[in-house]
């Protein structure tokens, strides 16, 4: 399937990537030789065949709903590019 | 013997019998990366003040009768495993300046084992490539012919070992990304059974695909260092609560009368006629030892390039989502407001291929799309496991090449990522199955290596490599070393 510029902006807009008017062209390309190789599953009969998550297929297991991490706050936040009194910092969201 | 000729077994035994400590070995082998991973570009970081710190206290260790069992013994982690205290940067420009505040279960297990750890290794940026080309630190070179790639996306790890420069190192193989560069330079590599290594603090790029293994000379050392990487994890759901099994007391049994299966779909007609024939040559030197051969058939697996590139990016798209320019990683400068402030991040921060997977995953996970590609890749992905049950009701092990070609020029595929795709073509379908695998040195072709792939059933890590040191007893390919740098 083609994957046209229209769908490359909406789809990059749902990752959430800016993609530029020049870059779009080369995508549109690139996206739909992938899609086109993709679409090969198409041609397969898997009427009979039940998804697969997990190779072993194994279940979730379960644990004692108990604390078991400590507090990892003063490790965390250091890392952020913006932090300030323990907070995240990002550009206004409320006007 | 120099020190960076003996295999992870010599220097284990060395260090047990006082032969030489652990700060000789580790400073050897910072010397040897100092002098020759200039042309390499093997590693992102080396560790060199953490490395002899840890040397001398596995030491110190070793005089109180204390090391563990790998004690002293120095190697490489990928950059894709969390190292508490080191930059952790899975070869992006978004984790350049990410230094990890803990370290993964895997380098926990080997540093309870009492490895040093020399530094982390490059790769393709988020473990996406099989060619060590999209690293935001530049490409690695093959030590073989340094105008060539090593493979990918675990090609650091392939390049330093195959180049003398760690005796073993960790990997991770998501399509092949242990076993394709360990063919292409000429290594023995391992990805194990999904589940069995836990992958908490290691950077997910396909959760229900990627798995941790070992990369050194010979199946032999993959053992040892496996041995130490395995087991239940509480923090990783989707490791196994089994019993850990040995992989290095069978090493040595006998293989007559074990079958294996040769699946006609691993040697297509346009396959090169060169790495056939050293396939079939590895096959026949097994046959001497005894062993069966099969014709065998896995039809579904030719879709398992399909449906890998459309399942890998769709976890990949989803696992990637946390990179958001808010809590860590890279952060444009003057957002103007918040969707600019992760549009900008996210475009900035990550290399071309990620982002291609990226959008394909979120155009495969769409509104619309969602049955016709993910959930169909889901059930072809069952189809193949299908195929491989079957095969292993007649077979032991199945064997092929590793990888349809030998290392190629650096450069040739960059610009067509479909091209690119394919050199994965007999490794990706292990990983939907969650089979475990290794590739094993079989031979050169103008002086480059080709790779030989044992495919084992689940759980089988000790046959496989049972098989290939059986082989390396009889063969000497993965005692060849490259010359380069004007070093041997």
């Amino acid at each position: 399937m083609a994957i046209n510029q229209d769908t490359v902006l909406r789809v990059a807009h749902l990752a959430r990537l800016q993609v530029t008017d020049q870059d779009c062209a080369e995508l549109s390309t690139r996206l739909s030789d992938i899609l086109a190789m993709v679409d090969e599953l198409q041609q397969a009969d898997v009427s009979d065949a039940a998804p697969m998550a997990h190779p072993l297929d194994v279940q979730q297991p379960q644990r004692e709903d108990k604390i078991t991490e400590t507090d990892i706050r003063d490790l965390v936040m250091p890392l952020a590019p913006a932090a300030e009194n323990g907070c995240y910092l990002v550009p206004r969201v409320i006007e | 013997m120099s020190l960076h000729d003996k295999t992870l077994k010599q220097l284990r035994d060395g260090l047990q019998q006082g032969e030489f400590s652990s700060r000789e070995l580790t400073q050897h082998f910072l010397s040897r990366i100092a002098s020759h991973d200039s042309a390499l570009n093997a590693f992102i970081t080396v560790t060199a003040e953490q490395a002899l710190a840890q040397a001398d206290a596995a030491d110190k260790a070793r005089a109180e009768n204390s090391a563990g069992v790998l004690g002293g013994i120095p190697i490489a982690h990928k950059d894709i495993f969390c190292t508490q205290g080191v930059r952790t940067s899975c070869a992006s420009k978004m984790l350049d300046n990410f230094i990890s505040p803990y370290d993964a279960t895997v380098v926990t297990r080997l540093k309870q084992a009492g490895v040093v750890t020399l530094g982390k290794t490059n790769m393709d940026e988020f473990a996406m490539g099989s060619s060590n080309e999209t690293s935001f630190y530049g490409p690695v070179k093959n030590p073989w012919d340094t105008q060539r790639v090593p493979g990918g996306s675990s090609g650091g790890s392939a390049a330093a070992v195959a180049a003398r420069l760690a005796p073993a190192a960790t990997g991770t193989d998501t399509g092949g990304s242990i076993r394709q560069p360990a063919a292409l330079c000429g290594i023995t590599g391992l990805k194990p059974t999904y589940g069995i290594v836990s992958r908490w603090g290691m950077i997910a790029f396909a959760s229900s695909l990627d798995q941790a293994g070992p990369m050194a000379r010979t199946a032999e050392d993959c053992a040892l260092l496996l041995q130490s990487m395995v087991g239940p994890d509480e923090k990783d759901s989707t490791c196994l609560n089994r019993k850990v099994d040995d992989y290095l007391s069978g090493l040595n049994k006998d293989i007559a009368g074990l079958t294996i299966g040769l699946p006609e779909e691993f040697f297509p007609k346009d396959l090169d006629g060169r790495i056939a024939e050293s396939t079939q040559a590895a096959v026949r030197e097994l046959e001497k030892q005894g062993a069966k051969v099969v014709s065998i058939s896995l039809p579904s697996v030719k879709l398992s390039v399909p449906a890998y590139y459309v399942i890998a990016p769709a976890e990949a798209s989803s696992n990637l989502s946390r990179f958001d320019g808010v809590r860590f990683g890279y952060r444009c400068k003057d957002p103007v407001d918040l969707m600019d402030l992760y549009k900008r991040s996210r475009s900035e921060g990550f290399g071309e291929e990620v982002k291609r997977r990226i959008l394909v995953g979120t155009y495969a996970l769409s509104h619309g799309y969602y049955d016709a590609y993910y959930l169909k890749a889901q059930k072809v992905r069952r189809l193949i496991r299908d195929d491989f049950a079957r095969a292993f009701e007649k077979v032991d092990v199945i064997a092929g090449p590793t990888s349809p070609e030998l290392a190629f020029n650096l450069g040739a595929k960059k610009d067509d990522p479909v091209t690119m795709y394919m050199a994965d073509v007999f490794t990706i379908a292990v990983n939907l199955a969650g089979l475990p695998a290794l590739s094993m040195p079989a031979g050169f072709i103008e002086g480059l290596p080709v790779g030989v792939q044992l495919i084992g059933n689940y759980f089988r890590e000790d046959q496989l490599l049972n098989v290939a040191h059986r082989y390396q007893q009889a063969t000497d390919w993965h005692q060849q070393s490259p010359v380069f740098g004007g070093d041997k």
